[in-house]
Order: C-alpha cells, then sequence, then structure tokens
C-alpha cells in the first residue's frame, strides 16, 4: 500500500511539473503583448517599455519560469495585469464560490445517479429501467443552461423560493449561501447525474453476470443481497473513474452556469481573463486547475486501493 | 422404501424450455445419500442445467416442467425465497472456473461465513470459527492459509477448495459439483477429486458431479447418467455400465475417448528444430525500494531436438514454463542464452524474430473461440501468416492457397467468405489449422490445440492432424496437459518441471514406465478409463 502510494505520489509530481510547462510554453507562444493589450494601440513606446520591465517581460524566458513555479510553491501568484491585485486574493475569493458549488453538484449528482443506477440495474430490462435510462438519455441531451433559465423561471420568478442569480457570501450564513447555490448545482448535477447514473448500471450488470454472483446465488443470497453485498463494491472502479472526472469539470467547467446565475466564481474568472489577456492570472488558474484535476485523481487512485485488494499489492 | 423416498435428489420428467427453445426433455435422474451420481455429456447436452433447474438458478425466461424433489421438497412448487433458504443449506454447488468463482473483493474466511450466516442467526465471530472448520476440512488449514486472505492470493486449486468449504460450510444433504476440475492440472485435479470423494464418505453427502470426460467420473462415481442433446440416454452403476451401455451415443462417445488416430510416423533422422540451453526469466518489480529485484526462471537451461516428421509432446502443469518456451521458439520473445534454431537458422535474429525462420513455423492456440478476430472474414483470417512472406501470393494463386487449406482441414472454399462465429468450435478449430497450413510451414506447434474441444470433435481433430502430417510431412510440437492425448497423437514426450525437462523419450515408454518421480506422479494422477473398456 505504501509503494503503491509513492509511485502515485511521484507521478502527481511528474504531471505537475510537466503541466506547468506546457502552461508556460503554450502562453509564451501566444501572438499579442500583453503591455499593448492593456495600454491600448495608442499607448507611447515608452510607457509600453516601462509597463514590461514591470512585468518582468523584459526577462529571459526561463528565467520567468523559475519565479513563476518558486512564486507558486509560495503561494505567491503575481499580481494581475488588469485588476492590479494579487493573483492569489482572487482565486481564494472565487474558490469560495467555485468550490461549494462543484462539491455540491457533485454530492446531488451521486446522490441522484447511485440510486438510480443501482435501481434500474436491479430491474433490467423492466419498463422502470427504460424509462429511467430514457430519463438519463435526456438528461444528458439537455443543455444546462437551457435547464438551469427553465429553473429560474419556475423557481425564482414564479414561485419566488429562490434569488434568480448572486451569491450572497458566506458572511451571511452559510444556509443563505447554500440556497443561493441550489439552482446552479442541481444544473450543473443534471447531466453528471445521468451520465453517471448510466455508468453506474452498466458497470453493475457487468458484475452481475460475473461468476462470483452465482457463487453467492448458490449459497442462499437473493438477487438483492448479492447486488448490495457483492456486485456494488465491484463496480465501484469504473464509477470513481467518472466521479473523479466530474469534479475536476465541475470545478472548472461551470463558466456558463455561473454566467446564467451571476456568480463570481472560477470558470467567469478565467474567462474574463481571457478577454483581458492578463496572462498572469490565465497561467495561475490554469495551473490551480491542473493541480486540482491531479489530486482528484491521486484521491481516486487511492480510493481503487481502498476498494480493490488486489491494487494494495502490486506484484 | 422406493427409490423416491431414499434419494435425496430426485428429478422425474424434467424438461426445460428457455424463452421457448427446449433445452432439457423428460430427464429423470436420482442421488441418494452417500451417493456419487456422475452427469457425463458434452457441451450442450444440457447437464450443467439439469444442475441449475435443481437450485433453480436458471436464466431469465427458463420455464420447468416435471419435478425435482430435493431433500424432501418439491423445488418446482417453491417460491424464490424458500429456495433462497435451501441453497447454501440443503444442497451446496461447486463450479467449473474457481478463478473467478469467488469475490476478488472479500477475503475467504468472509466469504465461507457468509454461507453460514445467510442461514444461521449466529454472531460473526462463531461464524468465522465455524468457516475455518470449513477451511480446513477443505484441506486448507489457518495456520498456513489465514483466513484474511484474498481470493487473488491463492492458486487456481486453492480458490476451488475455498468455493468447496463454502459449499459444505453447513454440511448440506446434497452437493453439485460442475465440472468442478476442468479448469484446473492434473495433479491439482486428482487431489480435489480425492476431497470431494472424502467429502461425501464422511458426510454421507450426495454427490452429483458434472463432467465433459468420462475417466474422471469413471474413477469416483458410484453411478453415471450420460447426456446427449437435453435427454438421459444411458444410465447405469459405474462399474459395469461401460461394458453394457447399448445406446449409440455412449458408445460412441466411449470410443472417441480412448481414440487414437493411425499413424504411420515418417520420420527423418535430421534434426528440425533444435532448442539449446535456452534460458529466459523474468525481472520482478522490486519489492522494496532499495532491494535487489527479483528474477524468475521460467526456462532453465533446456535443450531438445524434433526431427522432421516426427510429433513431439510436451507436458507439464501450469507453470512450468511451457508458454515461455513455445513463445522463445516463435521468437516471439528473446532468451537470454542458449540458441533456436529451425533448420539451422536462428528464430531470433538481433531484436526481432527472424521472418526467413518464422515462415516455417506455425501455431494453433487452445481457445477457438479467443484467436479470431470476428470482424474479418475466414478469407482473410486463414491468409494472416502471408505478412511473413515478402512477395505474398495475390489474386487467383491467394484463391487458389485458401481453397486448398480449407479442403486439407475439412471445410470447403465456400466457407471462406463466412465470419467466424458462424461456426462451431470443431470448425473454428479446423480455421487455426487452416491458417498454420497456409504458408506451407515446416513445424507446426499445437499448444493445448484439442483441450477446449468435445471429445467427439478432439478425435475428429486429432485425426485430421495425423491425416496432415502425413500429407504435408508435417513436423509438430503438441503442447497439453492431457497425457491421454498426448499417448494418442506423439511419438515422443518432454516432461517439464519448474522450468526444466525432467524425462523424455518414446512416448510409450515414458508414460508406461516413469522413472522421474514428477512424471510418476502425473501419470497416476491422470483419470483413466477402466482397463477392461
Amino acid at each position: 500500500m505504501i509503494r503503491y502510494t509513492l509511485t502515485r505520489l511521484t507521478s502527481l509530481i511528474l504531471s505537475l511539473v510537466a503541466a506547468s510547462v506546457v502552461i508556460f510554453a503554450a502562453i509564451e507562444v501566444l501572438p499579442g503583448d500583453p503591455a499593448s493589450v492593456m495600454l491600448g494601440v495608442n499607448a507611447q513606446e515608452d510607457t509600453l517599455a516601462a509597463l514590461r520591465t514591470e512585468l518582468g517581460l523584459d526577462q529571459a524566458p526561463v528565467e520567468r519560469y523559475l519565479t513563476w513555479v518558486s512564486g507558486m510553491v509560495h503561494g505567491d501568484f503575481g499580481v494581475s495585469y488588469t485588476y492590479r491585485t494579487p493573483v492569489a486574493q482572487m482565486i481564494v475569493d472565487r474558490l469560495q464560490v467555485s468550490l461549494p458549488l462543484a462539491l455540491y453538484a457533485l454530492a446531488l449528482t451521486v446522490l441522484i445517479a447511485f440510486p438510480v443506477g443501482i435501481w434500474a440495474a436491479s430491474r433490467r430490462g423492466s419498463f422502470a429501467d427504460v424509462s429511467v435510462m430514457g430519463l438519463t438519455q435526456l438528461g444528458v441531451a439537455i443543455p444546462n443552461f437551457w435547464f438551469a433559465m427553465l429553473m429560474v423561471l419556475v423557481f425564482a420568478i414564479n414561485l419566488q423560493w429562490f434569488s434568480a442569480g448572486g451569491f450572497t457570501g458566506w458572511g451571511e450564513g452559510p444556509l443563505l449561501a447554500i440556497k443561493s447555490l441550489t439552482l446552479p448545482a442541481i444544473a450543473l448535477a443534471l447531466p453528471q447525474a445521468s451520465i453517471l447514473a448510466r455508468v453506474m448500471r452498466s458497470a453493475l450488470l457487468d458484475t452481475l453476470s460475473e461468476d462470483f454472483i452465482r457463487t453467492a446465488r448458490a449459497k442462499g443470497l437473493t438477487r438483492r443481497q448479492a447486488l448490495w453485498r457483492h456486485a456494488l463494491r465491484n463496480a465501484m472502479i469504473p464509477v470513481l473513474t467518472i466521479i473523479g472526472m466530474q469534479f475536476s469539470f465541475l470545478l472548472a467547467g461551470g463558466i456558463i452556469i455561473e454566467n446564467v446565475f451571476y456568480l463570481p466564481g472560477l470558470g467567469r474568472l478565467i474567462f474574463q481573463a481571457i478577454s483581458a489577456r492578463d496572462l498572469i492570472v490565465v497561467e495561475s488558474v490554469v495551473m490551480l486547475l491542473v493541480f486540482a484535476v491531479v489530486m482528484v485523481n491521486f484521491m481516486v487512485e487511492l480510493a481503487y486501493a481502498f476498494v480493490d485488494p488486489r491494487l494494495r499489492v502490486r506484484r | 422404501m422406493t427409490e423416491t423416498d431414499m434419494s435425496l435428489l430426485t428429478i422425474e420428467n424434467l424438461s426445460l424450455s428457455i424463452h421457448g427453445t427446449a433445452i432439457l426433455h423428460d430427464v429423470s435422474l436420482s442421488v441418494a445419500p452417500g451417493q456419487i451420481l456422475g452427469v457425463i455429456g458434452e457441451s450442450g447436452s444440457g447437464k450443467s442445467m439439469t444442475a441449475f433447474a435443481s437450485m433453480q438458478l436458471l436464466p431469465e425466461g427458463a420455464r420447468c416442467t416435471g419435478r425435482i424433489s430435493l431433500a424432501g421438497h418439491e423445488v418446482l412448487s417453491l417460491t424464490e425465497a424458500q429456495m433462497c433458504g435451501l441453497r447454501g443449506k440443503a444442497v451446496g454447488m461447486v463450479f467449473q472456473e474457481p478463478m473467478t468463482a469467488l469475490n476478488p473483493l472479500k477475503t475467504i474466511g468472509d466469504q465461507v461465513a457468509e454461507t453460514i450466516l445467510m442461514h444461521e442467526k449466529i454472531s460473526r465471530r462463531d461464524a468465522m470459527t465455524r468457516a475455518r472448520d470449513a477451511l480446513a476440512r477443505a484441506e486448507l488449514p489457518e495456520d498456513r492459509f489465514p483466513m484474511t486472505r484474498y481470493p487473488h492470493e491463492l492458486s487456481g486449486g486453492q480458490r476451488q477448495r475455498v468455493v468447496i468449504a463454502m459449499a459444505i460450510a453447513l454440511r448440506p444433504a446434497l452437493l453439485i459439483a460442475d465440472e468442478p476440475t476442468t479448469a484446473l492440472d492434473v495433479t491439482t485435479q486428482a487431489q480435489i477429486l480425492k476431497l470431494l470423494t472424502r467429502l461425501v464418505r464422511e458426510d454421507g453427502m450426495g454427490l452429483l458431479i458434472i463432467s465433459h470426460d468420462l475417466a474422471v467420473v469413471a474413477d469416483m462415481a458410484d453411478e453415471i447418467a450420460i447426456m446427449q442433446r437435453g435427454r438421459v440416454v444411458e444410465r447405469g452403476p459405474a462399474k459395469t455400465l461401460f461394458q453394457t451401455m447399448q445406446h449409440p451415443y455412449s458408445r460412441a462417445l466411449l470410443a472417441a475417448s480412448t481414440h487414437a488416430p493411425d499413424r504411420t510416423p515418417g520420420i527423418n533422422d535430421d534434426a528440425l528444430l533444435v532448442v539449446q540451453d535456452v534460458v529466459r526469466s523474468y525481472t520482478l518489480p522490486r519489492k522494496s525500494l532499495f532491494g535487489a529485484p527479483r528474477v524468475i526462471q521460467a526456462v532453465r537451461g533446456v535443450s531438445f531436438q524434433i526431427r522432421r516428421g516426427e510429433s513431439l509432446g510436451l507436458v507439464g502443469e501450469s507453470g512450468c514454463g511451457k508458454s515461455t518456451l513455445t513463445r522463445a521458439i516463435l521468437g516471439l520473445e528473446k532468451v537470454q542464452s542458449g540458441e533456436i534454431t529451425l533448420g539451422g537458422q536462428p528464430v531470433f535474429t538481433g531484436h526481432r524474430p527472424n521472418p526467413e525462420v518464422r515462415r516455417r513455423l506455425q501455431v494453433v492456440f487452445q481457445d477457438p473461440y479467443g484467436s479470431f478476430n470476428p470482424r474479418h472474414r475466414v478469407a482473410r483470417l486463414v491468409t494472416e501468416p502471408f505478412h511473413l512472406s515478402e512477395n505474398p501470393p495475390q489474386g487467383a494463386a491467394r484463391a487458389a492457397a485458401i481453397a486448398e487449406a480449407l479442403t486439407a482441414v475439412g471445410l470447403s472454399p465456400e466457407d471462406q467468405h463466412k465470419y467466424i462465429h458462424e461456426f462451431s468450435g470443431g470448425q473454428r478449430q479446423r480455421i487455426a489449422i487452416a491458417r498454420a497450413l497456409i504458408t506451407r510451414p515446416d513445424l507446426i506447434i499445437l499448444d493445448e490445440a484439442v483441450s477446449a474441444l468435445d471429445v467427439q470433435v478432439r478425435a475428429q481433430i486429432l485425426d485430421l492432424l495425423a491425416d496432415l502430417s502425413e500429407r504435408f510431412g508435417l513436423t509438430y510440437l503438441f503442447i497439453s496437459h492431457d497425457l491421454s492425448v498426448v499417448r494418442s497423437i506423439t511419438d515422443r514426450v518432454l516432461v517439464m518441471k519448474l522450468g526444466e525437462i525432467v524425462e523424455q523419450g518414446q512416448t510409450e515408454q515414458v508414460l508406461d514406465a516413469p522413472q522421474h518421480p514428477y512424471t510418476q506422479q502425473l501419470v497416476a494422477a491422470a483419470p483413466r478409463l477402466p482397463e477392461n473398456v
């Protein structure tokens, strides 16, 4: 188990280093000088040069890369070109929205997908199975921003149960904050839950046809007992993989939903930074997202080993 | 008392259909306490379905008519909940494939204890104690096989013992074993059969054992039933059945089991394949970060020759290095030391197989289902080896080659337009042989090539191989765990154990008067039909 964890950790660090190089290089080769973008087309040549010096654009790329990386290791992500505030502070502010939203949406995803997937698998081929799987098909197909707007119409405008958008902040009490994240979380969770339910169902059906399920039935377990005691845990590996990918997506992929609900999240930050060519912010947020994805994968892999004893001892 | 009253399991006029397709017709069988009933038949004969019907573990859409009485219960009128109460308690079951029959995520102790916990309201602790006893009775004592082991930490034979422990944990009146040893090596098979017999005798349990192999059942069963196409065609006491059997199918089955093709070996004196001091070892991942990596010596200094026209057998149990040696001969792997030459040329040159030699060397594998790409037509499948040729035949020459190869193996040239799923297992194996033949090789390696086939089909394929060897002057390296097959088709035999050849010689001589203790053990373990058949 220790060996397994160590190997995973090594690959985690290597992935981060590789990602940082790629992100830095990609931004290096992009056309467009941030200084001239920030100052506009009519800027004086000497003002531009001064800004370039201030931003460190006159240094060699290798030097800039090292400064960037060592800064990030110490929590210093630089200062935004456009907002003139520390990027670290901006990220922390945005994470207060995006992280709870992603976790909330993920929790909803799992809470919807597990029962639905298990239920459909245990009634394979029945009317219930077919109709539920039809619904998930629909859930994958419906664009979530459209569904979000529909919810705003029904629950915010007509019923007035929720506010149509915005985020109250955590200062007003967690309940209010959670309430303002509820509609966005549902909108984000709907397609994800549909996907996960389908994965859950097919993974369960695969394991239900395994020989050891027949063995369990020969011991006197009912179908239900065999499903809960033997099939479910065996079906978890593909399900965990998808959950990991979904979390990474929910953290960064909520741009459209954040826009629909006027939420100051990471997605909006990166969108604004890209349009303003605020490359320091783009670089840092992308790197942060890579870090999150790699960490989530690391945790998923640890979870694999927890689920499957065969992975604990690597032969 | 009537037969019915005494029996644990009585099946009367059982008919079974699945989604309207008739599977069983009027099957009648019975097992008494302490009795072993062997049910024999080829694949599709309905023997497994009879067992599953007794347990009511049938696929969806199955309909049973007739009568099944199990330990005093009328099975066909029980509800599913009542059946769950019987399964595991009144009747235990052992399956064919021990590698997949256990839940990989649960310890063996938990899995055995589960049988007990399902049926008795006792504490987990007590259940574990009884699980330990059950495992010990299945010859997995706790001091050597702790109950915290996971299935992947055990061998196939050991896993089968776990399945047996689960099945007998509650001392059921009846045990059903469906091909319990088919996936195991001969010596393991002998041990498992002995264990099952001992448990039956100790507990006075009834045993219904299903096998495709007459010899496996002949040794241990009291009664034998032979099934064909969903019917019991012959029933009788094991002692006399082989002398008295009447039904043409039973006779054909017996004949096929002992069938030896007519062979007139045309052996030349020149050595075709020379294997000299071959060593192949694998480096395993390090156990700790700084320890030396472990090395497994799969093949340790093996030397032998095959003469042109000869049929050489290679026997040994799983893990003995047979497959590694085969891969080395095929040039699929580099060997650490030693040399393998075919007709004087090395099979491996530089870092890749020598194409010159590979063309003259073909292989037929065990699994006629897994060794073909299902999306290609037969014509493309059998011409695969042509990629080894620098200028493979084109157009009419290619068509002629396909037709010739298919005709040679007893198929029609028209079959080249079909896909592989349109053929039976035996026909697929013929296609595999056609694929091997098409480059007109000198040597064909048959890697367990008839092991997955039913006895009658196996007899036909053996005849075909004998015939082809004469017609095309082929040389065979015949790898098998089945000594009776090796006896019938090979001139000489090598016995391999732990990467070394421990004995070699004329097949008859080695198998009739084995010298090495390991060979003696193998020969003793091999199931045999009664002498006077």
